[in-house]
């Protein structure tokens, strides 16, 4: 009798951990929203299948065709994230990342699908990889307050750029021609090619400072580019930041737009 | 073959050629193959567009990830695409005009139910779109009806996101008007069914030529927020209803504005108002008795106005749509304006009201049940000695549409439909109510 309770009581607590656990892979959570795999599952079918796969590993029948290669929900490494390198993104990055698309790659912005169906999404895409459910969720980075652009905090981010080798992918000129540029490759063996800086502010992880201070900061996991996290003091970071905004040529880059503000002299 | 098998030849031919199923434009395999998305991306069920694809069309056919110019295309991709659909279908008149002796006028006409069936084609739509350089959209579609009639559906350049804002988008050329329950991206085939009736309506003895359905001629200014919840657009129109070389010596306008909000687990609902103002000529110069291009005089005013709505609830969605109609007591007569003696004691304006209700049920991407009520309804007729419902409209349309393929390539949807519909007191003899049916099951296919 004694057992039996025994053997009942194990299968409950089984049954709450792991229907927690399946609980807690299906719902994601952005701000007030609460994604739902369910409702996800039929969003991902019909907008994100054709690239992704029906089984979230890249491999859609568009896969071949698109360059660069759709990502591979089942690995759970991300390029766009707020955790530090190596960590799984949270939600609120996933829901990012599907609201801005992906500039310059076939990844466009789904701004257009509702807030909760872009939630519902992030909550599918969790399904894909069992470490959503076994790793607890990492907290962002802090982004400490920019400090003004300067051209002291200029020529600092230009001494770091050529100490930290940054040249040697994207080039001297931010042209991404550095020597190594032609050799990388991703986490899957495929040729990548680093970030044009001149093309800013398209950066892929978000136009804004902040974005690029994240991008130094965690790394583009999946990619050549790492964390800088180890290597820079905050600050250091920034400058980077504000050096590789001189690269862009556009007139829309937060660099000529502090120029032509009159606060950078 | 006696006259009368001639004439119900020329029925039967009427009901098959002008009002035969009409292949509709805009599903574009074309863009799918540039971005490698499928079909479903854009439409809820093609052609039918989501909103997604509604922001695709808003930003000039562009994704906006930088790769929308053609140079970023190989160079043997060319921007096509071609749509037909081979059918069966069935058609029924109850009262038509039949000669009692065929092939003998003379000896007098009785109204008979015709009933037609066979297999046909829709024609084929040839659409090539696309853009032209990053921020230059274009779109030329030339059509063949099922007779072989060639003519230009489309046909206009589009200058996107002028001064860096998606506010300012201007187009110009011959263009659907900036209807967001297209007519040209609707689901209904059939001959009873495949056309709003709201949309072409006009008042039995009215002579303005003018659908709002139908592509005009122009120049449209257009904008919308980054996902399009928020789009507005001002035409300025020739007065032709999309007449080709057939200028005009005066300009419609009309204006769309759209509001879409976001209802949690119901999903995007939108919605919007629309008016069209515009001006027709009741008689024009003439040379040898024939009217002169352009030489339209005596223009009076009509007008379309309404309000619509975009209701989903998860699969389900509606369509509702209403429109007030108003016309010029010269045009609604059909007389002169310089002649106002010619027009009958106690004339006026006709004015009008209609409006639908289409539902659809989307199960998923690749199966979407359809069904919609329409009607048209007079308030005011022009003639007050003519009844005030002669020329009310009510049409009921179901359906389904089933896609097997659904690919980045191409996609083809197995089709069935059936339509009823009623106009009252236009039976040619008898002066009853006239009812239409059709039965129309098909392959439509693009690609």
């Amino acid at each position: 009798m004694i057992k039996g309770r025994s053997v009942a009581l194990a299968l409950l607590v089984t049954w709450l951990i792991s229907s927690s656990l399946f609980s807690f892979a299906q719902e994601s959570k952005i701000a007030d929203l609460s994604g739902n795999a369910k409702a996800g599952k039929a969003l991902y079918r019909r907008y994100c299948i054709t690239c992704h796969g029906v089984h979230g590993d890249g491999a859609g029948e568009n896969a071949p065709h698109v360059d660069p290669k759709p990502r591979d929900f089942t690995k759970a490494t991300f390029k766009c994230r707020s955790t530090p390198s190596g960590d799984l993104p949270t939600d609120s990055d996933l829901y990012d990342t599907i609201s801005r698309g992906i500039y310059n790659s076939a990844m466009p912005s789904w701004r257009p699908l509702t807030r909760q169906q872009r939630a519902d999404l992030v909550a599918y895409i969790k399904t894909f990889s069992p470490r959503f459910h076994e790793e607890p969720p990492v907290a962002s980075i802090v982004i400490p307050p920019e400090p003004p652009t300067s051209a002291e905090s200029v020529k600092r981010g230009e001494a770091l750029f050529q100490s930290l080798n940054c040249w040697s992918c994207h080039g001297k000129e931010g042209r991404a021609n550095g020597p190594s540029a032609l050799t990388l490759t991703d986490s899957k063996g495929y040729p990548i090619l680093p970030f044009d800086f001149t093309k800013a502010p398209h950066f892929k992880c978000g136009e804004t400072p902040r974005d690029v201070f994240k991008d130094l900061s965690t790394g583009l996991d999946g990619t050549p580019m790492p964390s800088f996290a180890d290597s820079m003091k905050p600050d250091q970071i920034w400058d980077v930041v504000h050096y590789i905004q001189t690269f862009a040529e556009s007139d829309r880059s937060f660099f000529h737009r502090a120029k032509s503000e009159g606060k950078l002299q | 073959m006696g006259f009368a098998r001639k004439w119900q030849w020329f029925v039967l031919l009427l009901i098959l050629g002008v009002l035969g199923p009409s292949v509709r434009v805009f599903a574009i395999p074309a863009f799918a193959r540039k971005y490698n998305l499928r079909c479903s991306d854009c439409h809820e069920a093609w052609p039918k567009l989501n909103n997604f694809g509604q922001t695709f069309k808003d930003n000039g056919y562009q994704l906006m990830t930088g790769r929308d110019a053609p140079i970023y295309q190989q160079a043997s991709y060319f921007p096509i695409m071609f749509r037909s659909m081979p059918l069966w279908h069935r058609e029924s008149n109850n009262r038509v005009a039949v000669d009692i002796v065929p092939g003998n006028p003379a000896a007098g006409q009785a109204e008979s139910r015709i009933t037609t069936s066979g297999f046909d084609i829709t024609g084929l739509d040839i659409w090539t779109a696309g853009t032209l350089y990053k921020n230059i959209s274009f779109a030329v579609e030339p059509a063949i009806s099922n007779s072989g009639t060639v003519f230009l559906l489309n046909y206009f350049v589009r200058f996107d996101n002028l001064l860096n804002s998606r506010w300012l988008n201007l187009k110009v050329g011959k263009f659907e008007l900036d209807n967001l329950i297209s007519e040209q991206r609707e689901l209904t085939l059939s001959a009873t069914g495949g056309f709003y009736q709201n949309y072409h309506f006009t008042p039995i003895g009215d002579r303005t030529s003018f659908g709002l359905g139908d592509n005009q001629l122009g120049a449209e200014l257009m904008g919308h927020s980054i996902n399009s919840y928020t789009r507005y657009s001002i035409s300025v129109l020739n007065s032709n209803d999309g007449q080709l070389s057939s200028a005009t010596n005066s300009y419609d306008l009309y204006a769309d504005f759209s509001q879409g909000f976001e209802i949690p687990r119901l999903g995007l609902q939108r919605v919007g108002a629309y008016s069209y103002v515009g001006e027709r000529p009741t008689f024009f110069d003439t040379s040898n008795g024939a009217p002169i291009t352009g030489t339209g005089m005596g223009n009076r005013s009509f007008s379309r106005t309404g309000v619509y709505g975009l209701w989903y609830m998860g699969k389900f969605d509606l369509s509702t749509f209403y429109m007030h109609g108003q016309d010029n007591v010269f045009l609604g007569n059909g007389v002169r304006a310089d002649q106002p003696m010619n027009l009958p004691p106690g004339a006026a304006g006709p004015t009008w009201n209609g409006g639908f209700v289409e539902a659809h049920y989307t199960y998923n991407p690749q199966l979407i049940f359809f069904g919609r009520g329409e009607t048209v309804l007079m308030s005011r007729q022009a003639n007050p000695a003519i009844r005030k419902d002669l020329g009310d409209v009510r049409v009921w349309t179901v359906g389904y549409r089933w896609y097997p393929i659904m690919s980045s390539r191409a996609g083809l949807a197995w089709h069935q439909e059936y339509a009823i519909g009623r106009t009252v007191g236009t039976a040619p003899l008898t002066g009853r109510d006239d009812v239409t049916n059709s039965f129309l099951m098909g392959f439509d296919f693009d690609f």
